[in-house]
C-alpha cells in the first residue's frame, strides 16, 4: 500500500564550492574560475528546495520488483533493495531558476553556463542528501543509496510510474517531456530501500 | 439565466476536490481519474450532485487531465461527453434551488513549454483547443482553465478557448508560499496579461490553505477589473495511518475563505482536500455576505513572464539598441543569423537600467514575421524584462504577440484608418499598451493641438474594438530641431496637452530631436528634461549614453521620485569613469592583451584590443595576440593542464577582443578567410550548451559558423549546407532518445549535400556510435572539432 503523497521544502546546507568546481570539470583550483563561480553563486538566488515522496509496500520476484501501485523489471535494483520491505518513492526539484540561468547563459557566456550547470548539480544532490538523512533520521531507519530510473538496467520508463504515483507537476511543479528528461532540469527521482527500523 | 450574467451580479459559489474525493473511493494512485467518468459514473455523479446540493452554482467537470496528452481522440470524446452527461444527471438531480452551472474543466498538459521545456507553444494551443471543442459540443456553460503553474501554458490554454468559442472563461493559478507561480511570475504580472487577453475571472487555486493565499488574493484584487476568483486547499496534506488528511476542518476552512469575500473575492469555492460538506460551510459563511462591486482600475501595466510594470510618474525608460536602423553592427549580426549579438544587446541594456526593450528586426529582404517571432522566444530566455514590439507589419506583430509570455507593449499604431484597422484587433486579442503615434493620412501635423486631435480621434476608434484608454500611450513625435527651430516646442506642448486633457500616459523616441547636429548627446539630454518636465511617462532611448543616464537619475532624484538619492548616487559613481564596464569580475591590472585572453579577462581584453587598435592594424592584433593565446590556451586544454570553464572564460574574452575589432571594421573581421560551418542541435532535442561552446571556438578560430540553434529538423540543416555550400557540418544530440534524429539528418545531408564532412558530438555519443549512423567524424569535445576544421583548409 502507498502511503499519502507529501510535499517538504527543505533547507540543505550551503553551496560547496569545491564540489560545484569538480562538477564544472575543474580538477585543481584556479582563481579566475574560483571568482567566476562567486559571481554565479551571487547571482543564482532563486533555489527552491521541493520534494514530494510516499512510502510503499515493496517486495521481488526474481527481478520483477513491486511498489503498491507500479512495478519494474530489474536485476540491479532487486539487488540494491534486497532485504528491504519498504521503499521510499521521491522526486525533488531546485526549481526552475537555474534552468533560466543556464539558459539565459548559454547564449551570451558559456563559462557561466556550465558553472550554474555544475551549481544546480552541487545543489540538487545536496537537496537529496539533506531529504534522505532527515527522512531517516525522523522515521528512525536505515536507508540504501538511490537509485534512479536509467541507472543499471532499471528502464527510464518507470519515471513515467514514478511521476503517476507522485503527481509530480502538481505537488512541486515538476514536469517530463517526451524523452522522459525532467524540466526543471535539476531535478531528481529515484527509489531508495527502507532497510530496517532501527529501535530507538 | 446565461453563467456571463451570473457572474456579473452574484457570489458564484464554486464545487470543491473531485482528486482527493476519488482517492478516498479506491482510485490508485498513478491511476486517470478521467476514466472514471465512464467507468465508476454513479460515483462520479454522486460528488456532482453533492456539490450542488451543498450549494455549489458550478460543478467543474470530471477533466482536469482530460487532453490528448494523455488519451487518443477516440477516448478523449467519449470521456469529455461521459463527463458532461455525469454533470448534468447531477444538475437534473439536486434539490438545491441555486442557480446551476456546468464548466469544462482544464488543467495543465503536465509538460513544461519551451524553451525551458520541450512542448511548443502552438502545440500546447492546440492540445488545449481539442478539449475546449469537445467541451462545447456536449454542452460547457463556462470553461476553468485551473491549476496553471507557469503562465506561458496559461497563456495557451486562454488563447485556445478564445480561438474556440464564445464561452464565459475562469482562470485560476498555483502560487507558492513565495506569492509567485513556479515559472516566476507574481499575482499582479498574471493579472495583467489574462485581463489584457480577456479572461472573465482570474484567481487562485489549490497548493496552500485560505489563510496563507489572503496575500496572492489581495494583490489579485488590487490588480485586477474583473471578478477575482479564489479555489484554496483545506490547508496541507498529512499521512495518517495510510489515509490522507487535510489540516483544516470544513468550519475553519469556511470561516477564512469567506473573509475575503468582503475583500473583494466574487468567485469562491475550495481545491485538494475540500468535500461537499466544505461547500456547505461556505455557503452558510456567505450566506449574508454580498459581492463587493469590482473596482475599475485606470493605471496602465504591461508584463513580463515575472513581473508587472506599472505607468507611474517615474518614467519609463525603453531600451531601442535591438533595432538595425543605423546601426551596422546590428544590421550584419541579423543578417548572418546571430543571434547571440541581438540577445546580448538586451542583456546589457538591461544591466544599463533599461525597464523594457523595444524589439525591432525589421530589414528589406529579410522574413521579419519569423525573425520578430524569433527573437521574441530567445529573448525571454535571456530576459525577464516585459517588450515592445516595434514593427509595422501586421502579420510579424501578430506572431510576435502571440508567443510573448505577458502583455506587451505594442509598437505602433497611428492615425490612419488602416493602421488602427491592424492594430487595434490584435491588441484587443492579445493584450498590450498600445503606442499610438499621433499622425494620420495627411502626415504628423505642426500643431501641438493638430497632433491632440489625432490623439483625440485614435482613443475614440479604440473604444469601438473595446480598447480602453489606459492601453493607449501617446507618441507626439519628436522632429529634428536642425530642420524646424519650433520641432521641440510643439512636441512638448503636444505631451503636456495630452496628459493634462486627456489622462493618457505619453512615449516620446527622444533621440530624433537631434538628428543632423553634432554633440547630439547634449539636445538629447536637455530635450530628455524637458519631456520630462512636461510630463513624458516613457522615453525610448539609448541606455548606453551617459548623458541620457544622468538626465535621468539627476530629474527622478530632484522630482522626489528617488528615495535618499539611492539610484542618483549608484549611477553617479560612473560617470566619472565612462569607460563600459563589461569587467565581470576583479580583473587584474595588466597591459598584455595575449596574459588578459589566456586568463579570461573579458573587459580588459576588449579595452586593450581598442587601445591597440589606434597604433597597430587590426590583422596584426589578431595573428600576433589574440590567436596565439587562444593557441596557448586549446594546447594546454588538449594537454590536460587548462580545464574547460578557464577554457571558455578564454574564448570569452578573445570573442570580446574579436567583437571591438568587429565593430570597427564591420565588412571583414580582419581575418583570414576560413570556411563556413553549419551546426545545430539535432531534431527534438532542447540542449545547446555544448554546440553552443563550439560555435565560439569555431568562431575564434576565424571560421565563419551558421548556427541553427536547437531542436532543427534535417531538412534545415540541409538547406542550410546548400546554401552556404559548407564543407563542414557539426550535430550535436545529448539523448539517445534524439540519435535517430541524428541518424536521419546525416542521411539527407549525404544524399542533398554529398561534399560535406560532418562532424558529431553530445554526451550519448561515442566514436563507435558516430560511425554507425554514418558520421565523419566524432569529437569528444569542442577543441577536437576546431582541430577537425583546421585539418579540412
Amino acid at each position: 500500500m502507498n502511503s499519502t503523497v507529501l510535499k517538504e521544502t527543505l533547507i540543505p546546507p550551503p553551496i560547496d564550492r569545491r564540489e560545484t568546481l569538480i562538477y564544472a570539470g575543474c580538477r585543481t583550483r584556479d582563481e579566475s574560475t574560483a571568482a567566476l563561480l562567486d559571481m554565479c553563486i551571487e547571482e543564482a538566488n532563486e533555489f527552491k528546495y521541493d520534494v514530494c515522496f510516499c512510502t510503499t509496500d515493496f517486495f521481488t520476484e526474481g527481478s520483477l520488483c513491486s511498489f503498491g501501485n507500479f512495478s519494474a523489471v530489474s536485476k540491479d535494483l532487486a539487488a540494491h533493495m534486497d532485504g528491504c520491505k519498504k521503499a521510499l518513492v521521491f522526486a525533488a526539484t531546485v526549481g526552475i531558476g537555474i534552468d533560466r540561468l543556464i539558459a539565459k547563459y548559454s547564449r551570451i557566456s558559456p563559462a557561466k553556463a556550465l558553472l550554474f550547470q555544475a551549481l544546480g548539480t552541487e545543489r540538487i544532490e545536496a537537496l537529496c542528501d539533506t531529504f534522505c538523512s532527515e527522512f531517516a533520521k525522523e522515521n528512525g531507519v536505515l536507508l540504501t543509496p538511490r537509485f534512479s530510473p536509467g541507472y543499471g538496467d532499471l528502464a527510464i520508463e518507470v519515471q513515467k510510474d514514478i511521476f503517476a504515483v507522485l503527481d509530480c507537476p502538481k505537488k512541486i511543479g515538476l514536469t517530463l517531456n517526451e524523452s522522459l528528461l525532467m524540466s526543471p532540469s535539476k531535478s531528481v527521482t529515484a527509489i531508495v530501500g527502507i532497510k530496517k527500523e532501527c529501535s530507538k | 439565466m446565461n453563467f456571463k450574467s451570473f457572474l456579473k451580479d452574484n457570489l458564484v459559489i464554486l464545487d470543491g476536490g473531485m482528486g482527493t474525493l476519488l482517492q478516498e473511493k479506491g482510485l490508485s494512485a498513478g491511476e486517470r481519474p478521467e476514466r472514471w467518468n465512464i467507468t465508476h459514473k454513479e460515483v462520479i455523479r454522486e460528488i456532482h450532485r453533492a456539490y450542488y446540493d451543498a450549494g455549489s452554482n458550478v460543478v467543474c467537470t470530471n477533466t482536469f487531465g482530460a487532453n490528448v496528452h494523455k488519451f487518443d481522440e477516440k477516448e478523449l470524446e467519449k470521456i469529455i461527453e461521459a463527463a458532461f452527461s455525469n454533470a448534468a444527471w447531477a444538475r437534473d438531480a439536486s434539490n438545491s434551488d441555486r442557480e446551476k452551472f456546468i464548466a469544462l474543466d482544464i488543467g495543465p498538459t503536465g509538460r513544461l513549454l519551451k524553451p525551458l521545456g520541450d512542448l511548443d507553444f502552438e502545440d500546447a494551443v492546440e492540445v488545449f483547443a481539442k478539449t475546449v471543442r469537445l467541451g462545447v459540443k456536449y454542452g460547457a456553460d463556462a470553461v476553468i482553465i485551473e491549476t496553471m503553474n507557469d503562465s506561458y501554458e496559461t497563456k495557451a490554454a486562454l488563447l485556445a478557448v478564445k480561438e474556440n468559442c464564445s464561452l464565459p472563461v475562469l482562470v485560476s493559478n498555483v502560487y507558492g508560499a513565495d506569492g509567485k507561480l513556479m515559472t516566476g511570475a507574481t499575482p499582479a504580472a498574471m493579472a495583467a496579461m489574462l485581463e489584457g487577453m480577456g479572461a472573465d475571472a482570474i484567481g487562485a487555486n489549490c497548493s496552500l490553505g485560505p489563510a496563507q493565499l489572503e496575500g496572492v488574493v489581495k494583490e489579485l484584487i488590487n490588480s485586477a477589473s474583473v471578478p477575482v476568483l479564489f479555489k484554496p486547499n483545506a490547508g496541507l496534506p498529512r499521512d495518517l495511518g495510510g489515509k490522507t488528511v487535510y489540516d483544516i476542518k470544513a468550519k475553519d476552512f469556511a470561516l477564512e475563505a469567506a473573509k475575503l469575500i468582503p475583500a473583494g473575492v466574487r468567485v469562491i469555492g475550495g481545491c485538494c482536500g475540500t468535500t461537499p460538506e466544505y461547500i456547505r460551510e461556505l455557503c452558510r459563511a456567505a450566506k449574508d455576505l454580498k459581492p463587493v462591486k469590482i473596482k475599475k482600475k485606470q493605471s496602465t501595466v504591461i508584463s513580463s513572464y515575472t513581473h508587472e510594470l506599472e505607468f507611474s510618474e517615474r518614467a519609463v525608460l525603453i531600451g531601442e539598441r535591438i533595432n538595425p536602423t543605423g546601426k551596422k553592427r546590428f544590421k550584419q549580426a541579423i543578417l548572418e543569423n546571430d543571434m547571440g549579438y541581438v540577445l546580448s544587446e538586451g542583456v546589457s541594456q538591461q544591466e544599463e537600467g533599461a525597464d523594457v526593450l523595444d524589439v525591432n528586426v525589421g530589414l528589406p529582404g529579410i522574413d521579419e514575421k519569423e525573425l520578430l517571432k524569433r527573437t521574441v522566444c530567445e529573448l525571454q530566455a535571456v530576459t525577464d524584462l516585459p517588450l515592445q514590439i516595434d514593427t509595422s507589419d501586421a502579420a510579424a506583430m501578430e506572431a510576435a504577440l502571440r508567443r510573448y509570455n505577458g502583455k506587451a507593449m505594442i509598437n505602433s499604431v497611428n492615425g490612419k484608418a488602416e493602421s488602427m484597422k491592424a492594430v487595434f484587433p490584435l491588441a484587443k486579442k492579445y493584450g498590450g499598451v498600445v503606442v499610438a503615434l499621433t499622425l494620420d493620412e495627411n502626415g504628423i501635423p505642426e500643431s501641438a493641438e493638430g497632433r491632440y486631435r489625432i490623439a483625440e480621434k485614435i482613443l475614440s476608434e479604440a473604444k469601438k474594438y473595446g480598447i480602453e484608454k489606459k492601453d493607449i500611450i501617446f507618441d507626439t513625435l519628436a522632429m529634428t530641431v536642425s530642420a524646424d527651430k519650433n520641432a521641440a516646442k510643439a512636441t512638448l506642448e503636444a505631451l503636456r496637452l495630452i496628459k493634462e486633457n486627456l489622462g493618457c500616459h505619453t512615449i516620446l523616441g527622444v533621440s530624433n530631436v537631434s538628428f543632423g547636429l553634432p554633440c547630439r548627446d547634449v539636445i538629447n539630454g536637455v530635450f530628455f528634461a524637458l519631456a520630462l518636465e512636461n510630463g513624458l511617462s516613457a522615453a525610448i532611448m539609448n541606455p548606453y549614453s551617459a548623458e541620457m543616464m544622468k538626465t535621468y537619475r539627476a530629474f527622478t532624484a530632484l522630482c522626489g521620485l528617488d528615495e535618499n538619492c539611492v539610484e542618483y548616487i549608484a549611477t553617479a559613481e560612473g560617470f566619472a569613469d565612462e569607460q563600459k564596464k563589461t569587467a565581470g569580475f576583479d580583473e587584474k591590472e595588466t597591459n598584455d592583451l595575449k596574459y588578459a585572453i589566456a586568463k579570461g579577462f573579458k573587459g580588459k581584453a576588449a579595452e586593450l584590443t581598442e587601445e591597440m587598435l589606434a597604433s597597430v592594424p587590426p590583422l596584426d592584433i589578431v595573428n600576433g595576440e589574440i590567436i596565439p593565446a587562444l593557441n596557448s590556451v586549446g594546447k594546454g586544454f588538449e594537454s590536460g593542464s587548462v580545464y574547460l570553464p578557464q577554457l571558455l572564460m578564454s574564448a570569452e574574452a578573445a570573442k570580446s577582443a574579436f567583437e571591438v575589432i568587429k565593430k570597427r571594421m564591420p565588412a571583414s573581421s580582419g581575418r583570414g578567410d576560413k570556411f563556413t560551418v553549419v551546426i545545430a542541435t539535432v531534431h527534438g532535442d532542447i540542449h545547446d550548451i555544448g554546440k553552443n561552446i563550439v560555435k565560439l571556438l569555431l568562431e575564434n578560430y576565424g571560421f565563419n559558423v551558421v548556427d541553427l540553434g536547437k531542436d532543427v529538423p534535417p531538412e534545415t540543416v540541409a538547406d542550410a549546407a546548400i546554401k552556404y555550400r559548407a564543407p563542414l557540418v557539426g550535430l550535436s544530440a545529448l539523448m539517445t532518445t534524439t540519435v535517430p534524429a541524428m541518424e536521419a539528418t546525416i542521411k539527407l545531408l549525404r544524399e542533398k549535400a554529398p561534399w560535406c564532412k560532418i562532424v558529431v558530438g553530445g554526451a550519448v555519443l561515442t566514436e563507435e556510435y558516430a560511425k554507425k549512423i554514418g558520421a565523419d567524424k566524432y569529437s569528444k569535445d569542442a577543441m577536437e572539432t576546431v582541430r577537425f576544421a583546421e585539418q579540412l583548409m
